[in-house]
């Protein structure tokens, strides 16, 4: 039955890598852009959430929409101004300029909160109780949470992309910046929304990784 | 404004709609457009023809605001355009059909169209319009317009435009690719475009498509105009000498002087 077990557990934790992936993907399907901070900026969603927490003491539902806010408007603000920059000078600078992001999000998350380890505490007993199938299976709840979050978030992004006014300005940016302009759409405004969706998808990322184990600056 | 649509007409009382003056446009070293002036009045059809590398598409381009020119100006219902961002040409009513349709491939026809009305300006076309004016579309709305042949491609590409309410349509290279007979066809739509108000500047290679359409003449060689006029007034032979740059050029009518064009300027692409 171990062969059961590492199905099911792998299908679950491939619910959370599927959450962390799909704000990359997005990034790269519209603005050509090979994100290399995506996971730093998932790490700063993390201390986000501990930060925003500390901060206002709010049970950690509540902070997750506001974390998820914050990283979007971030999102928003970071590709109208450094992407953006990088991505008028050419595809491969956005290599160089997300790489060294990377390593500015790194050492500023060091500088600022040690290399101490933190998790997110959600505050209920979710976070350690699990159900049996069988005597060999154990399954953690939180790792099934998680899971049919990634379904929501996929099913939700499919949903937008395909129907709303900004989803479809978005695919049709991918498609051709230029005849996107012709149609009065401004491309760089497009850009920010998509990254700030997929800024929005690390956030719930981040935080969810924050959950299962613990975050840390490096 | 119906009446534009007899040919051979000129509109030419009141203020232009769309001024280019002098204009210079460079793609890297070479000189694409050099001097190119012209003024489209409303409910016109203001013809450009002129051999591959004449400068019809870089000057249409110009005008939409894709090519940033060296020098000159632009000027657009009684404001200068000249560094005005493409999009913000297209909300204030300069809407421009790509050479080569652009259409977005992984988008249905329907949201192709939709796009196109995502900033739109208030008036007479809506995507029901547009199905009325191709009462094809309406069936295959949701189909992706990569699987459409060229007509039908072209056909889309100039409802993409039209829903965004232009007031003046830049057509470039309608004919690229195309059938006469599904050019006909599209070119038939012209008439019921001008009706609603639109004023046409179109780019075009087949030269006697666009003396039949057009109230307005320019001819490009190499950058500069070598021609100008109304259809009625230019000959066969004039057209075909500016057109191609043999000998020096004539003059087309007495009211539209006519600069000639040095033969030397070499170089286009």
């Amino acid at each position: 039955m171990a062969w059961v077990n590492a199905v099911i557990q792998g299908i679950l934790t491939g619910g959370l890598y599927a959450l962390f992936a799909c704000g990359l993907s997005l990034m790269f399907g519209v603005m050509k852009v090979v994100n290399l901070a995506h996971g730093d900026l998932a790490t700063v969603a993390g201390y986000v959430g501990v930060g925003v927490i500390a901060a206002t003491h709010v049970p950690f539902l509540w902070s997750v929409p506001i974390v998820v806010a914050i990283m979007a408007v971030l999102g928003y603000v970071l590709q109208r101004s450094l992407l953006q920059a990088a991505i008028s000078r050419g595809e491969l600078i956005t290599l160089i300029v997300t790489f060294g992001l990377s390593i500015v999000i790194e050492n500023g998350l060091l500088q600022f909160f040690t290399a101490n380890t933190r998790g997110i505490g959600t505050g209920s007993s979710l976070i350690s109780a699990s159900f049996s199938i069988g005597s060999q299976i154990t399954i953690a709840w939180l790792d099934v949470v998680i899971f049919g979050l990634a379904i929501v978030v996929l099913l939700g992004l499919q949903y937008f992309l395909s129907g709303s006014k900004y989803g479809r300005l978005i695919r049709a940016v991918a498609d051709d910046r230029e005849a996107a302009q012709l149609s009065g759409a401004d491309y760089r405004h497009v850009f920010g929304i998509a990254a700030g969706v997929a800024f929005a998808t690390v956030a719930l990322a981040g935080n969810s990784y924050g959950m299962t184990t613990v975050i840390d600056a490096t | 404004m119906s009446e534009a649509v007899a040919p051979q007409r000129r509109v030419d009382s009141g203020t232009p709609l769309l001024e280019v003056h002098d204009l210079v446009v460079h793609h890297g070293q070479l000189r694409a457009l050099s001097g190119i002036s012209l003024r489209v009045y409303p409910g016109e059809v203001y013809a450009i023809i002129g051999a591959n590398g004449a400068g019809k598409s870089t000057l249409l381009r110009t005008i939409a605001g894709l090519h940033r020119p060296s020098g000159g100006s632009i000027v657009y219902d009684g404001k200068n355009v000249t560094g005005v961002r493409p999009d913000k040409r297209a909300t204030a009513g300069i809407v421009m059909v790509p050479e080569g349709r652009r259409l977005f491939p992984s988008l249905t026809l329907e949201e192709n169209l939709k796009v196109g009305a995502t900033y739109a300006r208030p008036g007479p076309w809506t995507i029901g319009q547009v199905y009325d004016l191709f009462p094809w579309m309406k069936e295959r709305r949701n189909q992706r317009t990569a699987q459409m042949s060229g007509g039908e491609q072209q056909s889309v590409a100039i409802g993409r435009a039209l829903v965004a309410n232009p007031r003046v349509l830049l057509l470039d290279e309608l004919s690229l690719g195309l059938a006469p007979v599904i050019l006909q066809r599209i070119y038939g739509m012209l008439p019921r475009i001008l009706a609603s108000g639109v004023t046409v500047l179109l780019v075009e290679q087949d030269v006697s498509q666009a003396m039949r359409v057009a109230t307005h003449l320019q001819c490009l060689l190499e950058g500069r105009t070598t021609l100008e006029g109304r259809p009625s007034d230019v000959t066969a032979e004039e057209v075909e000498a500016a057109y191609f740059g043999m000998g020096s050029s004539t003059s087309a009518d007495a009211k539209s002087p006519v600069r000639s064009a040095p033969d030397v300027e070499g170089g286009e692409a």
